[in-house]
């Protein structure tokens, strides 16, 4: 299939990787215990299911773990919602208001606010989940670190905008996307194929592209980071291992950076798609 | 970034991470739409439904606070129209008094004044009747005094009460006539007492 395991490949991989990645330890490479990170890592062997369209790995495990981590906390945190609310009822509340408040209603108002919210929370904490695994110790990758979520997300996104224009008033929505106002008609030649493009194609693509890389990227620091301070503590000499401190250091400053990435890019990618939404209802630009 | 990780990559076999694999997108898409349901048919009305409840409370008690309020300016509107209503009766009870105390005095200055007149009436009365008896008594005892001196004096006696009172009132003629250059009453007085005279030399 797309990925195979082979020993020797891998081996290639992990030395041309860490040569990418790792400049300055390449004296260090090949056999001496250095783990490079690789784009093999987010595609690792078939648990369930092997070579069927259902098959299951560790990424999409992670998947179902965080998804019914997601539910129950969900379950339990509006099982006996009051009027007064108790601490826990409080946090679930803060949550869920903060899409339904700064990004929801916000964005689009009260009346189609509520509309798209089940879309867009359900957005929210999905990628919100699945981001942070990649700093969840026994987990260590993104759920959303695989091109599949991003792209199901950013194609939902796509649909709801799309779905949200023409059910308002197809005519307003193309007239407003394609041939915006204000601008001498000669201009058209230029900016309807531009905004045609913007719109219908470059939209879903960024949406996608920005979450993966956010997540792939982040991966990949985490891994370069931590295997290298392996590296240094146990397989480097004398004082390169002094370097061990800083790749901790970095690692763990990445950790942190990397909650804050998952976080921001949540908002970002529900904020999109509201935004996206907001321009298909508005009657003129 | 990815492209140098495609191009170190080439070396060997490998995967571009951005051609999607079937499972991947059917497992998203299958957790997305478990979530999307989720939050859509459970957890987003009971919040919606518990924000309702909480909106209604919240505006209850906002109008039951406005009632208290509108309550309590209410009273404070009866008090104040109370407060000055006794005020007012207040100032009528102490004008009336007032007038009550002014007519009091000035009927105890009326009254004052005619019992004054009248006691000073009574003394006169009762001075004027005393110099009366005085008067009367006096001349008794002149009389007598008279008699007794004279039938000393003639050496007769005078006790014949005819004579001894002719006699007297020939001497008191004779008083009177000298007299009657001073006083024409005190002339008729003694005419008008004859008779406790007569009734006193008895």
């Amino acid at each position: 299939m797309w990925v195979d395991h082979t020993s020797t490949q891998e081996r290639t991989l992990l030395a041309s990787a860490a040569t990418w990645l790792l400049p300055f330890t390449s004296s260090g490479e090949g056999d001496s215990g250095f783990h490079a990170p690789s784009i093999n890592e987010f595609f690792p062997e078939a648990i369930f299911f092997a070579d069927t369209i259902f098959e299951v790995n560790r990424i999409v495990l992670i998947r179902f773990v965080m998804l019914a981590l997601l539910l129950v906390f969900f379950w339990l945190g509006t099982r006996r919602m009051k009027i007064v609310p108790t601490r826990g009822q409080s946090i679930v509340e803060m949550a869920l208001d903060f899409v339904r408040v700064n990004v929801a209603e916000d964005l689009l108002g009260k009346k189609d606010g509520r509309r798209f919210l089940p879309i867009l929370t359900a957005m929210f904490f999905l990628i919100l989940v699945y981001n942070i695994t990649g700093i969840i110790p026994f987990l260590n990758i993104a759920a959303s670190s695989t091109v599949g979520l991003p792209l199901t997300l950013a194609i939902v996104s796509y649909v709801t905008f799309i779905y949200a224009g023409i059910k308002k008033s197809p005519k307003n929505f193309f007239k407003n996307s394609l041939f915006p106002a204000g601008v001498p008609w000669p201009v058209y030649i230029i900016v309807t194929p531009i905004e045609l493009i913007s719109t219908f194609v470059i939209r879903p693509v960024t949406l996608t592209l920005r979450l993966l890389m956010n997540m792939v990227v982040g991966h990949l620091l985490l891994v370069l980071f931590f295997s290298a301070t392996q590296f240094f503590f146990f397989n480097a000499d004398g004082f390169l291992k002094l370097f061990g401190v800083g790749s901790l250091a970095f690692g763990f400053v990445f950790s942190i950076f990397e909650i804050l990435v998952a976080v921001l890019q949540a908002y970002v990618f529900t904020l999109l798609t509201a935004v996206y939404i907001q321009l298909a209802l508005a009657e003129e630009h | 970034m990815l492209n140098a990780v495609i191009a170190a990559s080439t070396e060997g076999e490998t995967v571009n991470p951005l051609i999607p694999q079937p499972y991947d997108i059917i497992w998203s898409a299958v957790v997305f739409l478990v979530i999307v349901v989720f939050f859509w048919l459970k957890i987003l009305p009971k919040m919606q439904e518990m924000l309702d409840k909480r909106a209604e409370a919240i505006e209850g008690n906002i109008a039951k606070a406005d009632e208290a309020q509108a309550k309590a300016e209410a009273a404070l509107a009866e008090y104040t129209a109370q407060l000055a209503g006794a005020r007012a009766e207040a100032g009528e009870i102490r004008d009336a008094a007032r007038a009550d105390a002014t007519k009091i005095v000035s009927k105890a200055k009326e009254d004052a004044t005619s019992e004054q007149a009248r006691i000073a009436a009574a003394a006169q009365a009762q001075i004027e009747a005393e110099r009366q008896s005085a008067l009367v008594s006096l001349r008794t005892e002149v009389g007598t005094l008279a008699i007794d001196l004279a039938s000393s004096v003639v050496g007769e006696s005078l006790s014949d009460d005819k004579k001894a009172a002719k006699l007297v009132d020939s001497f008191l003629a004779d008083l009177d006539a000298a007299d009657k250059g001073a006083k024409k009453p005190a002339a008729k007085k003694p005419v008008a007492k004859k008779p406790a005279v007569k009734k006193a030399a008895k």
